[in-house]
């Protein structure tokens, strides 16, 4: 006779079961990176400096993301979302010059379009994919139409060291020498997984995502949570559209979000639509590119050009099908909420 | 008596496009009282508890609390004023664990944090004081329906509820289950807690209600209690006419074998055998009923039979042909008829209208589609047919399913199954959910498909329902048949033996609960 002993395990014992694979992994890349800091100082550390540039505007859409579909709304306008607040921004910085007032500009942006899908998918329950397109499609329409060349700035936001703490060895110049909304990148991803998993709000939220009828009869008012979530989500995108224009390029160019919109999708799910999880996929896929243009510019290896630039992509392909398991999205991602 | 009403509801009326789902319906309630209300699927009973619990706005009528007037716009308004719902199907979130489901709403925050160890010792108390065990940090999902039904209990409990609704809360339990919901129940009324029970089995009504209020057709029929009336009376004042409570069935003649199992063993979704090494057969013409405690194999037994689940070794034989694995069209096509366990999740799809969903097995078949191309008009026709004949309560066949009353949903599967010819028949749970008349319609359809040389398979948790129909009862015990015996050889008592895995010879010290 076969029985199955169902063993109750530890908190700690259960979460390291869950995510061992993603431990497992970090600590392969750390013990890597260590190994190649010993090794030339100067090169890694550039290379991991550039990976947290690439990643930032991943993570930030990923946030957007994940406080969408976690509340049951899909927003695939990240991408127009990105791209109008990164235009918006520009053209106040460079019609105040206030790099401040230009955040500012680019968030409110982010958040306004928020409102519109919001509109779109809760209250009117347009079909999500559709209404997220519009936003693509407006954000494409809007900055192309109004966008004009030569235009100038009185600059962009500069990196800052944080005393002390940028003098560690291998980190220190990586995470504690960094221009503001890189900075505050890391500090959203923190709030924002605080906020889903551990306050009343969060826990809300998941609720809407996966069961709205049951948070209604326990008068959880649904369609604001809905909005809220996609608005602030809105707003975090903007930030991410304004981190191109006014921390990373310092202009903007045409259709300049060059897709990291749905990139950002990609890494959300593959961190599991958690923040923290979203923030490591981001940093690899970030780390990716990083050794990319390494690779093309060190003139170390003789690979055409062209495979060196599939690197990123393969390790996501490769990363999405081995290694993420089964990733299950909110059970009412996607699906309007009709009271009677 | 001038002690205050603790709900009274005057002349509410709810119309949904097509149907007038509550006509008019006043009713009270008093402190501390269980209050059964009865009614045919599709009466409204489960409407006039949205009502009251805000989550549906009356287009007339009023609502009074301790004979005030109140306004209850929606569910935030119902829980402030001290009501709590058990829903016919649960509300519970499938992913958070007991204590984020109990929490949600009301949460208790340290900060800004969520303060789930207040939650879960407050959860530990209730639990302790109605003796309803939960274990605060189980995943929802993972637990058995008797213990998510308590789960909702408690969710209730956690709200400090004054009046609580049950929907239906003994559809899917247990005999033993039940009993501990009668003593949680009675414990309630005696703190003053006042109870709206929703059931269709008259035998609960007459054993644990104070006063009992039968619906018909969205009007209030009439209240009474179980001491002015019997369950022959309540039943023909539920239908409004003569309701045979026994089944009339004349001797079975059973004809050539239509299913034979041979020694089949199938794995459960732990990878642990849960039917093992199984062997049986039905005639044409007989009915053999399963009997057993739910969980004892009965669900992956009709799994594996309709293709839904693979077989881990034996065989399936189905009119002498052997039954290919895990290709449920192929089953149905050489003649199985399967009424699912789960309607929700195997039966139907809930967006689809009633006439998809009568045509669901058979879609892609004259006359209900030519090649590639589907006969709309033929599909129709046949939905309206079948509502007549098996009295769906639906405005017409183009409604959606979610729609229908949860009773009237389980007739638009058993109307789609008994209407196909079909050799062999797996009714699983095939009444469950409905009112008394349509069992009875139900039954007699039963025995007619078995008269006219269908073979039944009939697995019921219902007792009753097995020795009224049964030619012959198979009893399972942890995925073994630890006896079949003819029907009428067969008592509740010692089904109620073998279910609890006792033997014929040596009868084990059980329980046996009568309800
Ligand atoms: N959301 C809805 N939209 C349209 N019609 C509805 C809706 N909910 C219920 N109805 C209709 O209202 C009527 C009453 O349904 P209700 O669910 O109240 O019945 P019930 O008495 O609870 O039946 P059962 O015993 O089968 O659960 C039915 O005819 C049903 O089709
Ligand atoms: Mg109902």
């Amino acid at each position: 006779m076969q029985s199955t002993a169902t063993v109750i395990l530890p908190a700690w014992q259960r979460w390291l079961v869950r995510n061992g694979v993603g431990v497992g992994v970090s600590l392969l890349v750390l013990i890597g990176v260590v190994i190649a800091y010993l090794n030339n100082g100067v090169v890694t550390t550039a290379v991991l400096s550039s990976t947290v540039r690439q990643a930032t505007p991943l993570v930030l859409g990923a946030l957007c993301g994940l406080m969408g579909e976690r509340s049951g709304v899909i927003n695939i306008g990240i991408e127009g979302q990105m791209l109008l607040a990164a235009f918006m921004g520009f053209m106040m910085n460079v019609w105040s010059g206030n790099l401040l007032l230009a955040v500012i500009t680019g968030v409110a942006t982010g958040a306004l379009l928020g409102l519109l899908l919001a509109l779109m998918s809760v209250t009117l329950k347009i079909d999500q994919i559709i209404g997220g397109t519009v936003i693509n499609i407006l954000a494409l329409g809007l900055t192309g139409y109004f966008y004009t060349q030569g235009l100038t700035t009185a600059g962009k936001l500069r990196p800052f060291a944080i005393p002390v703490l940028s003098d560690i060895p291998l980190i220190g110049r990586v995470i504690f020498e960094n221009p503001p909304i890189t900075y505050s990148t890391f500090i959203l991803v923190i709030v924002v997984h605080y906020v889903l998993f551990y306050t009343r709000w969060g826990l809300r939220t998941r609720a809407v995502g996966e069961h709205p009828r049951a948070a209604d009869t326990l008068g959880v008012n649904v369609y604001l949570v809905r909005y809220i979530n996609v608005i602030v989500g809105g707003a975090i995108a903007g930030l991410a559209g304004s981190f191109l224009t006014l921390e990373a390029v310092g202009s903007f160019e045409r259709a300049m979000t060059n897709g990291r919109g749905f990139v950002a999708l990609a890494v959300m799910i593959f961190g599991k639509w958690t923040p923290l999880g979203s923030w490591g996929a981001a940093m690899l896929f970030g780390f990716a590119s990083a050794m990319q243009t390494q690779l093309q510019f060190g003139g170390e290896i003789n690979i055409p050009h062209q495979f060196i630039g599939m690197l990123p992509y393969l390790l996501t392909i490769i990363v999405l099908a081995g290694f993420v398991g089964r990733a299950r999205p909110p059970a009412a991602d996607g699906i309007p909420y009709e009271k009677e | 008596m001038t002690e205050p009403l603790a709900l009274e509801v005057r002349n509410i009326t709810k119309r949904f496009p097509g149907v007038l789902a509550n006509d008019h319906v006043s009713f009270t309630l008093k402190k501390g009282e269980i209050h059964a209300l009865l009614g045919e699927n599709g009466a409204g009973k489960s409407t006039l508890m949205n009502v009251i619990y805000g989550l549906y706005s009356p287009d007339e009528g009023e609502i009074f609390l301790d004979g005030n007037p109140v306004e209850i716009r929606n569910s935030h308004d119902a829980i402030a004023q001290g009501i709590g719902m058990v829903h016919q199907h649960f509300m519970l979130v499938p992913v958070f664990t007991v204590a984020e489901n109990i929490i949600l709403g009301s949460e208790i925050t340290r900060g800004l944090s969520l303060d789930l160890r207040t939650a879960r010792r407050r959860i530990h108390e209730l639990s302790r004081e109605y003796g309803l065990e939960v274990d605060p940090d189980a995943v929802v999902e993972d637990l058995s329906v008797g213990i998510q039904q308590r789960v909702e209990i408690v969710k209730a409990l956690y709200r400090n509820v004054r009046i609580l609704v049950l929907d239906e809360p003994t559809a899917v339990l247990t005999p033993q289950e039940v009993e501990d919901l009668f003593r949680v129940m009675r414990n309630l009324t005696l703190r003053g807690v006042s109870i709206i029970f929703i059931t269709h089995k008259l035998k609960e009504v007459m054993a644990i209600a104070d006063r009992i209020t039968v619906m018909r057709r969205g009007r209030v029929v009439g209240t009474t209690t179980p001491a002015e009336t019997s369950e022959q009376g309540l039943a023909s004042m539920m239908v409004g006419r003569e309701v045979l409570l026994r089944v009339e069935k004349a001797e079975a003649t059973p004809g050539e074998v239509v299913l034979d199992v041979r020694d089949l063993t199938v794995l459960d979704e732990r990878k642990v055998e849960a039917i093992r090494g199984v062997s049986f057969q039905v005639r044409a013409g007989e009915i053999l009923g399963i009997a057993g405690v739910q969980g004892n194999g009965q669900t992956e037994l009709a799994e594996a039979l309709t293709g839904l689940r693979k077989i881990e070794s034996g065989s399936i034989y189905l009119d002498g042909v052997e039954l290919p694995p895990m290709k449920p069209r192929a089953n149905f096509e050489s003649g199985l008829g399967h009424v699912p366990e789960d309607r929700h999740k195997h039966g139907l799809v809930l967006a689809h209208t009633v006439a998809d969903n009568e045509v669901l097995v058979t879609y892609y078949q004259p006359p209900f589609a030519h090649g590639i191309r589907r006969d709309e008009e033929a599909v129709e026709e046949n939905a309206r047919r079948l509502i007549k004949q098996f009295d769906v309560r639906t405005p017409g066949p183009n409604v959606p399913v979610s729609n229908l009353s949860g009773g009237n949903q389980q007739k638009v599967i058993v109307a789609r199954e008994f209407s196909r010819p079909v050799r062999l028949l797996l009714a699983n749970q095939p009444t469950r959910g409905l009112d008394v008349g349509s069992i009875e319609y139900i039954h007699s359809e039963l025995i007619s498909m078995r008269d006219r040389g269908v073979g039944v398979l009939l697995i019921s948790s219902e007792l009753d329902e097995i020795l009224s129909l049964s030619d012959r009862i198979a009893v399972m015990y942890h995925g073994r048949i630890v006896e079949i015996l003819p029907a009428k050889e067969a008592t509740r008592e010692e089904l109620g033996l073998l279910m609890a895995g006792g033997t014929r010879e040596e009868p084990v010290e059980v329980e046996t609960s009568v309800v």
